[in-house]
């Protein structure tokens, strides 16, 4: 079992509101300003960067493995 | 890809919108409304004014209406009137609702006909470069009031409760989650629903107002927006800049199309 944290880079503007409510500090913008993500094992799949992308660039999704 | 997508044209994607606007987090919320509803898309109709808000018509999957700006009312009342079985949601922003089309939105509640305005309030006109709007608080800095706004802003929630709407409710793009809901309300609501979602709008309003960037105006929300309970248990004092959200105001009135039914029956000769 895994979080999966999608990012669409074709749509992401690098506003930053992902990284700045990321309880875990683990979003972060690329020299292009676009999201990556840092360290995905961090990630506690809380859903507060997915809540307020308002352009609908990242996702995230618990894996269940069968 | 999320199930809510459907009600988006995803080949208009992304969005103009400006880096960090919360008219996306909005959008979003309306689309997730529909889902939550299961609005038939064939059966929906979006219809919006002009002004950055008033884009999101262009990106969502429904049977969509771009109207002058201002106008988006009396466009929807007449989609309305033509076919009362249609579920009709307008889109509006600050400008475009309270100041063009002013005497609409009041004429709208007035009515109380069945239609669900959505007021994207980001306290200014975005997109032609940051004047001041009729919601621009006192003081605040916009374009054209270099020195700080001198007009007293309307309280569209006030407003259109004083014109008879029927359903007020109030959101932020902060608070995404309940704003889903709200909307949903709004829209089952048999009335003139208006569901105010303050936005931020980071380029011409925060900037110029040192509200930091997106995420800080997001966090001014979190800080300034109260529950309606909690809001009226405040003392003067403690208000300041803080503002209620939630539903505000409910009530039962006739519906307009319905009562307008019963007039085209009777001068049918009908009973």
């Amino acid at each position: 079992m895994g979080i999966e944290i999608t990012t669409l880079k074709e749509r992401c503007k690098g506003c930053n509101i992902c990284a700045a409510f990321c309880p875990k500090k683990i979003l972060a913008m690329d020299t292009l300003g676009k999201v990556y993500v840092t360290d995905e094992k961090a990630c506690i799949n809380c859903g507060q960067c997915e809540l307020r992308c308002p352009d609908y660039a990242i996702y995230v999704e618990k894996k269940v493995e069968k | 890809m999320r199930s809510y997508e459907k009600y988006f044209r995803m080949n208009r994607l992304p969005h103009i919108w400006c880096p960090g606007c919360g008219n996306g987090i909005v959008m979003k919320s309306i689309a997730k409304a529909a889902e939550q509803l299961g609005l038939d898309q064939d059966n929906t109709v979006i219809v919006s004014g002009i002004g950055c808000s008033s884009r999101a018509s262009g990106y969502m999957n429904f049977d969509t209406l771009h109207t002058a700006h201002g106008r988006a009312i009396p466009f929807a009342t007449g989609i309305k009137l033509a076919n009362p079985k249609l579920k009709v949601i307008v889109i509006t922003g600050d400008g475009d609702c309270t100041a063009i089309g002013g005497n609409h939105f009041i004429h709208g509640a007035r009515r109380n006909i069945d239609l669900t305005v959505i007021l994207f309030n980001n306290n200014i006109y975005g997109m032609t470069g940051g004047q001041a709007s009729p919601l621009t608080p006192t003081g605040k800095k916009a374009t054209t009031a270099p020195f700080g706004s001198v007009d007293t802003a309307f309280d569209p929630c006030e407003l259109a409760k004083a014109a008879g709407a029927s359903y007020i409710a109030r959101g932020t793009a902060f608070h995404a989650k309940p704003l889903v809901d709200l909307i949903a309300q709004g829209i089952s609501n048999n009335g003139f629903s208006l569901v105010e979602a303050i936005t931020q709008c980071p380029i011409s309003y925060g900037r110029r107002n040192k509200m930091g960037d997106a995420a800080g105006m997001l966090k001014w929300m979190s800080e300034n927006a109260v529950p309606l309970a909690a809001y009226e248990k405040l003392a003067e004092e403690q208000k300041g800049d803080k503002f209620p959200i939630g539903v505000l105001y409910q009530k039962t009135a006739p519906e307009y199309s319905a009562e307008y039914a019963k007039v085209i029956k009777l001068a049918q000769g009908g009973k």
